[in-house]
């Protein structure tokens, strides 16, 4: 590891006249630095800025709709001077309709957002592949994250693409195929004796030593904004107008708030109507520090040491954005639900088995949590509801089972059957005891 | 002297210093020492009320001092604090 790499000289995002650069969420100050994340007056978030009229005058909806799929498609509302050269084909995943899931969780219309189906099977890869660019962009020696999963895979594949090393920061209890998944694309995965708090602190004090971009530390506001692709890729399968309702998962809440801004965009550069959207959220119980403040109607959240969950992508203690997520969810007529596991896991089940669909956790837990919000009535009868299905189950191979009624056959998983000799009387003779 | 660890942002105010080294048997007690002896680091580590700032985090030889007595923490002679952004996103 070479620590001390200098950063490398300032590019500042401000080569289109869209580009407003960096300012702090907090206060407001302008930030002059190509790859600050912190703001030198307050210590706040630093976040882009955009000249939404001179993105108005760019972009309409036959512009966008003649484009090429993926996040690209968008580039006027993402912090990069131009679409990356190299990178992956991220984002246009399926707006689908649920209407078997919607009948069982007792939403009449009810849209999957199945971003699944990205290049490492969540949607990290829409907050790299802005992240990469920008690390292209100024010339960065190597990527590199902290992971609670998802991002290792999405942040080492982005690596592979772009040509560049990665360093991946783990928690060393992390679920075995998600290291794997990132080893899988070159990457060098560090597991760290701790929690993902822990890991994400480490990460920290390293990004300030070393010269490698870490996706969400020093290239966090270049990496949120990809998360903004989710709305517009909503907003644009509905025909260019918003649900009633938004359902996603709660870790750091930084997808959650990113919705919001995304469709808040749209319909400032008047590419959607301003219509009132509801977002709910949703957390695993074992770790639910802003849907346990939504719940006591704190103005802020308390944090949680030791995450206590099956829903690994969910397991972050301190959420960054967590005060702006509970601001959005209350201001918009919304909630945010805790989950607990064998609801997760049970939600898993129906929406493979009712859908065809096979997601990870933080997709059981966004399930789950819209019949909560439907059951709590912040979901009501007739609204159009998205749910963000958020990762591939693949990734959480074991989930699903927690608290499976007990079908077990010889084999001891629901489903399987102990093997048969390979003759015509041996199946027959299965069927006829199955039957 | 416990040892306070600097980061980058704050560093103009320190001088470049990295770490320093500061008095104090609590971690409010350092931080106040800190500024006494720092005094351009008020405006970005306490608020209006005199409080630590809702965008830093506090470590105490790596555990947030959240999990511990918050400002009221002990701080012995051979520990180390860092100061970091309140940032976190799997």
């Amino acid at each position: 590891m070479t620590l001390a790499t200098p950063i490398p000289p300032s590019t500042p995002v401000t080569g289109e006249a869209r580009l407003r650069g960096l300012a702090c969420r907090s206060c407001g100050r302008p930030e002059p630095g190509a790859l600050a994340f912190v703001c030198p007056a307050c210590f706040g978030p630093l976040e882009a800025r955009y000249d939404l009229d001179v993105v108005a005058g760019q972009l309409n909806r036959e512009f966008i709709g003649a484009r090429a799929p993926g996040i690209w498609r968008y580039l006027e509302l993402l912090p990069v001077a131009a679409q990356p050269a190299r990178g992956l084909a991220v984002g246009s995943t399926p707006l689908l309709r649920a209407g078997r899931l919607g009948e069982r969780i007792g939403v009449e219309r009810l849209w999957i957002k199945d971003d699944t189906r990205n290049p490492t099977l969540s949607f990290k890869d829409r907050a790299v592949a802005v992240a990469a660019a920008r690390a292209v962009e100024l010339g960065l020696e190597a990527l590199a994250c902290a992971s609670t999963g998802n991002l290792a895979g999405a942040t080492a594949a982005a690596a592979a693409a772009v040509g560049l090393p990665a360093y991946v920061f783990i928690p060393a209890d992390l679920e075995p195929a998600k290291i794997d998944h990132a080893l899988a694309y070159g990457a060098t995965v560090v597991p760290i004796e701790g929690t993902y708090d822990d890991v994400n602190r480490l990460c920290l004090e390293l990004a300030d030593e070393t010269g490698w971009g870490f996706v969400n530390v020093n290239l966090r506001p270049f990496y949120a904004e990809g998360s903004k692709t989710l709305a517009f890729e909503i907003a644009e399968g509905l025909g260019w107008r918003t649900p009633d309702v938004v359902v996603a998962p709660i870790a750091s809440g930084a997808l959650f708030t990113k919705l919001g801004r995304g469709f808040d965009e749209l319909a400032r550069i008047g590419l959607i109507e301003r219509r009132p959207v509801r977002f709910v959220g949703g957390q695993a119980a074992g770790c639910a520090p802003v849907a346990n403040a939504w719940q006591d109607g704190s103005p802020t959240w308390s944090p949680v040491r030791t995450p206590d969950t099956i829903v690994r992508s969910l397991a972050i203690g301190s959420p960054a954005d967590g005060e702006e997520a509970l601001a959005l969810a209350r201001a918009t007529g919304g909630s945010v639900e805790a989950i607990p596991d064998d609801d997760t896991a049970a939600a898993i089940r129906d929406i493979a088995r009712l859908e065809g669909i096979y997601v990870e956790t933080a997709g059981g837990v966004t399930v789950a949590a819209a019949e909560a919000a439907r059951r709590r009535g912040v979901i009501r009868p007739g609204d159009e509801v998205v749910v963000v299905l958020s990762g591939n189950g693949l990734k959480t191979p074991d989930a699903r089972r927690l608290g499976a009624p007990d079908q077990a056959d010889a084999a001891g998983r629901p489903g399987l059957v102990a093997p048969l000799r390979p003759t015509l009387t041996a199946v027959e003779a299965w069927l006829e005891a199955r039957a | 002297m416990s040892t306070v660890r600097i980061p980058p942002t704050l560093r103009v105010a320190t001088g470049g210093a990295k770490e320093i080294e500061i008095g104090g048997s609590t971690v409010r007690e350092v931080l106040a020492d800190l500024v006494a002896t720092h005094p351009a680091l008020a405006a970005q580590l306490l608020d209006a009320q005199g409080e630590l700032n809702r965008f830093i985090n506090v470590f105490l030889n790596d555990t947030d001092v959240r999990y511990l007595d918050a400002l009221e923490t002990r701080v012995d002679a051979r520990d180390r604090v860092v100061l970091l952004p309140a940032m976190a996103g799997g």
